[in-house]
């Protein structure tokens, strides 16, 4: 999709005129992008860089010269060609976007005071720059029910929806499952769920983040802060190692949202909802310490130090070293807070100074007694870069051991995955072929399959190595009898064939006829209909 | 002007109560048009339809055998037939489709030949039942004769043909509306360009649409000659046409005139055809082409039923549905119910159609129930221009396809030719017609 047009681009320029300047375009850019990076910023509300132009609002209708003379052209479907004339600014242009800013306000219920988007929202801020300042709007308005939760997470206005068909072209495009869709016709079209099927998906927290005006909100975020009163840093998603980009905004001390933002080699502005909602985890106001979960009774056993004295627990993501966390210190809002040491066989609290120093003794006398390949540290495979640098450079630089690890020993073998080539995430979304020796990517680097999805529906063609389909898997595969087994190959079977030896089996034509697999037995809340 | 005696060319068959039956059409010369098309080349098929300079019949009037022959330069995948005709008043297709299903076919047949596609399919409206009856039986009975199918009358000739109804919305009648049901989609108009469905159709290959009554003439051009069709009409408007006459006459009904030949008078007034006005009313206003097109007065009823004639006076003849209003119309309510048509109709795509069709409705409706403002009619004609630039004929428009233009057509129509009217309305605070 955009991935393999943005490489097509480069090569060419063109020149075209607007507003009387001349300007350049890439070969193939939309006149939207073309227009705001020359400084011309045409206004617009469906369009959005990362997916495909519809055209719909109209918003941005600019006066292009055509044969015919001069026609009202909708600036983010139509491609710059070179030698285009273009006037954003003239009486007719203007007289449109001012028209159709008051056709989508005609409906709309203008209730920016108890709107979560108010003070963010981009019809707020256009009716600033467009259309009459007063409404000559006198009839009753559309009314409908709100909003209605059209999953756990989200919810929806539908009086509030200007029909733009970013929410509905996110998760069909981007995403891949048409959960959410029109229905109804003319002033009547609403986004909708399927009767029976709720907004199920990894990536709904996108559509309200991406919904031009307060019609799709999210329920941990819903009425906890006004947009202008946040304290923003961005910063790197620790959900999963992906790292993806995001914006981290909170209120009074307290986490109150994340945002994707749109970086090239990662994210593209996209999260998961792991991502964009793990955050109420550090605001939970539950026990500090208490009792051990019986079902994390057994992983105690595993990550328990010999010496609990010679751990400082990082404090990352709170409930996953909860053994440690009793025996370490005391925890507010999953963040350590107090350091305890053990003196006598009595855990007492120490100060950070203190329980540093214990720990760095710990570690010299480990090396003493054993040398320094005797400590082994391991970081941790949701570290961004910086982090897991720092942890190398003490292990090697400081106490001098080769022996530090991102896991521990549940993933690939190191020595296999150190040998193959690496690449980055925007290479493997180029790739000509993709083999995926992983599980399910939607499950375990949702952001990543995003990116990968949008290759495979692109050129990629794809052997995936897995004992049972996922979400990456074209719809006719079915699962083997016995694991694991190469899947199938999708997309373009043509230009780029299997690879040599390891895709004998790889017949595109075979469709094997198995039986549907049982679904594992999980809460519901998190139940997904097998990808078959 | 008169009534001319030129030869039924689409329906000859009607007054049969068998004219939907192969047996029917059989004995009527029915599939001998397509024995000698299949005889011929395909390009000599293409240029006796392009010889007869036949203009498409759904609405936008382009000559069917130029779009052939621009399109005949690349390979083409489709042909699909439009026959959701679903616009109030106009009910010329319904006739055909009901009446004579064959000649539509053999019309289908003889176009796939000409443009060498194999695969045709023909939209109808969903509502159109019994006409969905009536043309696949004639489907599964040409297909029984030969006429359809593989190696059609051992020519080595083959083409399928498959009928599909449609869900209910007037939209799919644009085009690329129709394109997008067809694969099964919701009914949203597509941007031209690029989509013009020559380059980008069904399945985003080059496909070609063409209109119903377009086809039912093909038999008897490929039979008699394009040059006997361009012998019919005069100028650009060659052949008959089927008009489709509602509204307050004595004899509304769908009626095979000479094009240009004949005016609206004739159509109206002649005993033979509409009749004249009911009730002895006075004539008020006429709409010369369907309700998406500007409305004619009294004064303009010696024109001719010509593409052009009716073009160059500000209108148009598009759907060939003529509706005339007497002397009793209230012109508000006239607005009013044909906005709310498009409004009920609006695919809800685009923001200008969208919200302007409901808006200007319920304008409509409050001056029509006496709630309305002086200031009103100004807001009517602005939100048009927002919707409909300029608010001229051709039109411009702020929309992806024809139906955002279509709506300002009556509105403007009715406050240029009838503004005391409307004024009325809001100082009496009623309907003067109530």
């Amino acid at each position: 999709m955009t991935d393999t047009a943005k490489t097509d681009q480069a090569t060419e320029e063109l020149t075209f005129t607007l507003d009387g300047r001349s300007v350049t375009a890439a070969k193939g850019e939309l006149l939207i992008a073309a227009a705001e990076r020359a400084g011309t910023y045409i206004p617009r509300f469906c369009y959005h860089p990362r997916m495909d132009p519809v055209g719909m609002c109209r918003m941005c209708l600019v006066d292009v010269e055509g044969p015919r003379g001069a026609t009202l052209t909708p600036a983010c479907f139509v491609q710059v060609n070179d030698g285009m004339v273009v006037d954003t600014a003239n009486e007719r242009v203007r007289k449109a976007q001012d028209g159709v800013l008051e056709f989508l306000l005609a409906n709309h219920p203008l209730d920016c005071p108890v709107c979560d988007k108010g003070g963010e929202c981009p019809l707020q801020d256009q009716t600033l720059a467009y259309g009459p300042g007063e409404s000559r709007f006198i009839e009753e308005k559309r009314h409908f029910e709100k909003p209605i939760a059209i999953s756990d997470l989200v919810l929806l206005d539908r009086e509030r929806c200007i029909q733009c068909a970013r929410c509905t072209r996110f998760a069909a495009e981007v995403a891949g499952e048409a959960q959410i869709d029109f229905s109804g016709r003319g002033e009547a079209v609403e986004v909708a769920t399927f009767p029976t099927q709720p907004f199920e998906s990894y990536f709904s927290g996108n559509t309200v983040q991406i919904c031009p005006v307060g019609a799709l909100t999210a329920t941990p975020y819903r009425f906890t802060a006004r947009p202008w009163d946040l304290d923003q840093v961005e910063s790197t998603c620790t959900t999963c190692a992906v790292g993806c980009r995001v914006a981290v905004q909170s209120s009074q001390n307290r986490l109150t949202r994340l945002l994707g933002i749109d970086t090239e080699p990662v994210n593209h502005g996209w999260l998961c909802d792991k991502g964009r909602f793990a955050y109420e985890s550090v605001n939970g106001d539950e026990v500090e310490s208490g009792p051990l979960p019986a079902e994390l009774e057994g992983e105690n056993v595993d990550v328990a130090p010999a010496t609990a004295s010679q751990v400082v627990s990082l404090g990352v993501a709170r409930g996953q070293f909860l053994g440690e966390a009793q025996e370490t210190g005391r925890f507010e809002h999953g963040r350590l807070v107090e350091p305890r040491l053990r003196k006598e066989g009595e855990l007492v609290p120490v100060s950070w100074s203190e329980a540093l120093t214990a720990a760095a003794a710990g570690i010299s006398r480990a090396k003493e007694a054993g040398g320094a390949g005797a400590v082994a540290l391991i970081g941790g495979a949701r570290l961004t870069n910086e982090s897991a640098y720092a942890w190398a450079k003490l292990a090697k630089g400081v106490i001098g051991t080769d022996s530090v690890d991102a896991q521990l020993g549940d993933g690939l073998p190191a020595d296999l995955v150190l040998g193959l080539p690496r690449a980055t995430i925007d290479q493997a979304a180029h790739a000509p072929v993709l083999i995926s020796l992983a599980g399910d990517l939607r499950e375990e680097l949702p952001v990543l399959f995003l990116r990968l999805r949008a290759a495979v529906e692109g050129a990629t063609e794809l052997i995936e190595i897995s004992p049972t389909p996922t979400a990456l898997s074209p719809p006719t595969t079915t699962a083997p009898s016995s694991a694991p087994t190469i899947q199938a190959t999708r997309g373009p079977a043509t230009s780029t064939g299997p690879m040599p030896g390891m895709a004998k089996n790889a017949d595109p034509n075979r469709r094997p006829q198995i039986p549907p697999q049982k679904a594992p037995d999980f809460p519901q809340r998190f139940m997904r209909s097998p990808v078959l | 002007m008169a009534i001319t005696d030129a030869p039924k060319i689409i329906t000859s068959r009607l007054g049969y109560d068998d004219s939907y039956t192969i047996e029917r059409y059989l004995a009527s010369g029915g599939y001998e048009a397509l024995r000698k098309a299949l005889s011929m080349t395909p390009e000599a098929v293409a240029a006796e339809v392009d010889a007869a300079s036949l203009l498409g019949r759904g609405g936008a009037g382009f000559p069917a055998g130029r779009k052939w022959s621009m399109l005949r330069k690349n390979p083409l995948t489709y042909l699909v037939i439009n026959g959701d005709e679903s616009e109030p008043a106009t009910f010329k297709d319904h006739m055909l489709i009901e009446g004579d299903p064959h000649q539509i076919l053999e019309g289908v047949l003889i176009s796939a030949y000409a443009l060498q596609v194999s695969q045709a399919f023909i939209y109808l409206r969903g509502e159109f039942a019994l006409g969905l009856e009536r043309l696949q039986q004639a489907l599964n009975e040409a297909y029984a004769h030969g006429a359809v199918g593989a190696d059609i009358f051992g020519s080595g000739f083959s083409l399928d043909v498959v009928v599909h109804p449609g869900a209910g919305a007037y939209i799919c009648g644009e085009e690329t509306a129709l394109l997008e049901s067809l694969e099964g989609k919701r009914g949203f108009p597509r941007i031209k360009p690029p989509n013009f469905p020559a380059a980008i159709g069904l399945y985003g290959e080059p496909t070609v649409v063409n209109n119903v009554e377009t086809m039912a003439n093909i038999p008897w051009i490929i039979t008699n000659g394009g040059a006997a069709f361009a012998a019919l009409g005069a100028g650009r408007s060659t052949g008959t046409r089927l008009f489709a006459l509602a509204g307050h006459v004595r004899n509304p009904g769908n009626y095979e005139l000479e094009m240009v030949k004949t005016t609206f008078r004739d159509l109206i007034y002649a005993p033979v055809l509409g009749g004249g006005i009911r009730s002895s009313n006075k004539l008020k206003a006429f709409i010369p082409g369907g309700v998406s097109a500007p409305w004619f007065g009294p004064d303009q009823v010696d024109l001719p039923l010509g593409q052009d004639e009716v073009g160059d006076a500000g209108s148009m003849l598009g759907s060939g549905s003529v509706v005339v209003m007497d002397s009793a119309t209230c012109m508000v309510r006239a607005s009013w119910r044909i906005t709310k048509f498009f409004s009920r109709e609006s695919c809800g795509q685009c923001t200008p159609c969208r919200e302007g069709a409901g808006w200007l409705e319920r304008i409509l409706f409050r001056i029509e129930n006496g709630a309305g403002r002086e200031e009103d009619l100004d807001l009517l004609m602005d939100l048009c221009d927002n919707i409909s630039p300029g608010v001229n004929w051709p039109p411009q428009q702020t929309t992806i396809c024809v139906l955002g233009p279509s709506i300002p057509s009556s509105i403007a129509s009715g406050i240029r030719m009838f503004r005391d009217e409307f004024l009325v309305h809001v100082k009496d605070g009623g309907c003067p017609f109530d």
